[in-house]
């Protein structure tokens, strides 16, 4: 039976929505999927929602288009959920992986009430933990291990080289932040699950 | 053979770097302009030898460049889609009469107005008669692999004609997925440089493109009509050639699956293709006699090849990505001239994807299926339309 774990990115223009889907393609790569990560190329204004799209499976990937009916979406704004409905489509037993600064019970209660309860919301205050990390509120690191911790389909280890060798040509302090920042997120939410 | 993640961007620089081009010249415009920005860091890295990288201020100034070049006797390279290829287009014609085999890969993306910065096929359908080879490409593995055998079927003398590497904007260009990256070795032993018998020189002054008066005009559109038909068979040759030294086989002027007693063909070009083969491959699982055509190269048309291959089918469902507007899809106008006399098949031809529309699976399946069921006219269709009222006032 094939594999095809498909998840859908949901944040805003300059939180590094495409680059979360990018590096969760090569670091998938290396743990043994084959990959396939794309944008869906919108306004590309600063602060507009944005979406990208990430699918692994044991398979090479044929299907280009959008993703509908993701077994994950990872939310990186919490401030778009609702003006977007980032739950659409979602498969049942799938997960909704949230930026949001409030427990994931009271995230159901205020957006999610309706979702199927097969779907398991999990939360962290990434934009707190990216201030006090990189100093900017930029949470695709952050959510790219939050992922990583919540759904264990790539390991810490090999996240935390892939993050590395990313932002190692922008300068070894600033990959050294987002790999602290990666396995922070992991770890919480590792222990959350 | 090192098997990477990489964007399509990345996977299409690096392979025209194994090709040690001469010259490269291009202005940026979406999607395409990483492909250029990425050749430009890697010469400015020194990576690129004896290149010239040059910075136009159009479309129009880049395409003139590369003619200059091209005629010099460079290997030549550039990158452009949409608006930037209609304003080369009259350069571009002068190209393909001049006999440059110019390489260039367009990274399609639809026409103003109404400005859309999305994918699909309008642009290079717009410059099917100017005597540039073109070529589809599904997937960023593709794309890379195509460039080689761009130039080496672009300047292989009996041809000698410009060639368009056409990938789908965004859904290619901007994808990151695996690609096994090319080597130098194995480039280098199947690309030779490029050295044309006849180029511009100092010593040995030529005019290219002269004035052709009617008595001499009418010769040159024969030989280029000839050279176009000759690239059917250098290209055959040369995508042999390349399955044999890399293992991976693309197929020829069309490739096929599930065509064997298949009573519907279904016809597509570029990244829909794996998609569509999906569902087809469903369709068979179903028992449905369903196979399909992927169209590589659009000009030169593979005439014989789809005579073949479509002899027995009822049914023809053709994907389009762009509107030939007072006729229909560009890709049935083409395959039904191609059958006319040798098939009696119902073609049922639907534009879908126009300016960067998605494409899903269910879209695919209910074209066809209402082909095979009969729930649609033969003829031309827009699928994935919204309901809308038109308003003349």
């Amino acid at each position: 039976m094939t594999i095809l774990i498909e998840v859908r990115f949901h944040g805003r223009g300059g939180q590094g929505v495409v680059t979360a889907a990018d590096i969760l393609a090569v670091a998938g790569f290396k743990e043994g999927y084959w990959t396939l990560s794309f944008p869906m190329f919108g306004a590309e204004k600063r602060g507009t929602p944005v979406v990208s799209y990430l699918r692994l499976s044991d398979k090479p990937i044929v299907e280009r288009d959008e993703i509908y009916n993701p077994n994950y979406v990872v939310v990186l704004d919490p401030t778009v959920i609702g003006p977007v409905r980032v739950e659409n489509g979602i498969k049942k037993n799938g997960m909704i992986i949230a930026n949001y600064p409030k427990p994931a019970e009271e995230l159901r209660k205020e957006h999610f009430s309706n979702l199927n309860g097969s779907i398991k919301i999990l939360t962290l205050n990434a934009t707190k933990m990216a201030i006090e990390i990189l100093g900017r509120p930029i949470t695709n690191t952050a959510m790219v291990g939050a992922f990583a911790g919540a759904t264990k389909l790539i390991k810490l280890s090999t996240l935390k080289e892939t993050v590395f060798e990313w932002f190692e040509k922008k300068g070894e302090e600033l990959a050294n932040k987002n790999v602290e920042l990666v396995e922070k997120a992991y770890k919480e939410m590792e222990g959350k699950v | 053979m090192v098997r990477k993640v990489v964007r399509g961007f990345y996977a299409v620089a690096y392979a025209v770097k194994l090709c040690r081009p001469a010259v490269i010249c291009a202005y940026p415009i979406t999607p395409q302009t990483e492909i250029v920005e990425n050749l430009a860091t890697m010469y400015a890295n020194g990576e690129l030898g004896n290149c010239q990288y040059i910075t136009a201020e159009s479309e129009f100034g880049a395409a003139s460049i590369l003619v200059g070049a091209s005629a010099t006797g460079a290997r030549t390279f550039t990158a452009t889609c949409s608006q930037g290829l209609i304003l080369m287009s009259e350069v571009l014609w002068n190209a393909a009469g001049m006999r440059l085999p110019i390489v260039m890969v367009i990274a399609n993306r639809s026409l103003s107005a109404p400005l859309s910065i999305w994918n699909d096929h309008q642009d290079s359908m717009a410059m099917r008669d100017a005597c540039i080879i073109q070529v589809y490409v599904e997937n960023n593995q593709e794309a890379h692999d195509m460039i080689p055998q761009a130039y080496k079927i672009a300047e292989n003398k009996d041809v000698m004609l410009p060639f368009m590497v056409c990938m789908d904007g965004y859904k290619l260009t901007h994808a990151y997925e695996p690609v096994d990256l090319l080597e130098q070795e194995t480039v280098d032993s199947f690309l030779p440089p490029y050295d044309p018998p006849i180029k511009l020189t100092t010593k040995d002054p030529l005019t290219f493109g002269c004035y052709a008066p009617p008595h001499c005009y009418m010769e040159f559109r024969v030989v280029m009509q000839r050279a176009m038909m000759r690239a059917k068979k250098v290209m055959e040759e040369v995508f042999k050639e390349w399955a044999e030294l890399t293992g991976r086989n693309w197929g020829g002027l069309i490739a096929t699956d599930y065509m064997d007693n298949a009573e519907t063909a279904v016809v597509a070009m570029g990244s829909v293709v794996g998609l569509v083969r999906e569902v087809v491959e469903e369709m068979r699982k179903d028992g449905k006699k369903v196979g399909l055509v992927k169209i590589r190269s659009f000009r030169p048309f593979p005439t014989e090849e789809l005579r073949k291959v479509m002899k027995d089918v009822e049914n023809i469902v053709v994907f389009e990505r762009a509107v030939s507007f007072g006729y229909e899809g560009p890709v049935s106008i083409d395959l039904k001239s191609a059958l006319f006399g040798h098939s009696n098949a119902k073609v049922y031809s639907f534009a879908v994807g126009l300016g960067g529309r998605d494409i899903p699976r269910d879209l695919i399946r209910k074209c066809i299926n209402n082909a095979i069921e009969g729930k649609v006219d033969e003829g031309f269709h827009f699928e994935g339309v919204k309901e809308f009222e038109e308003v003349i006032i």
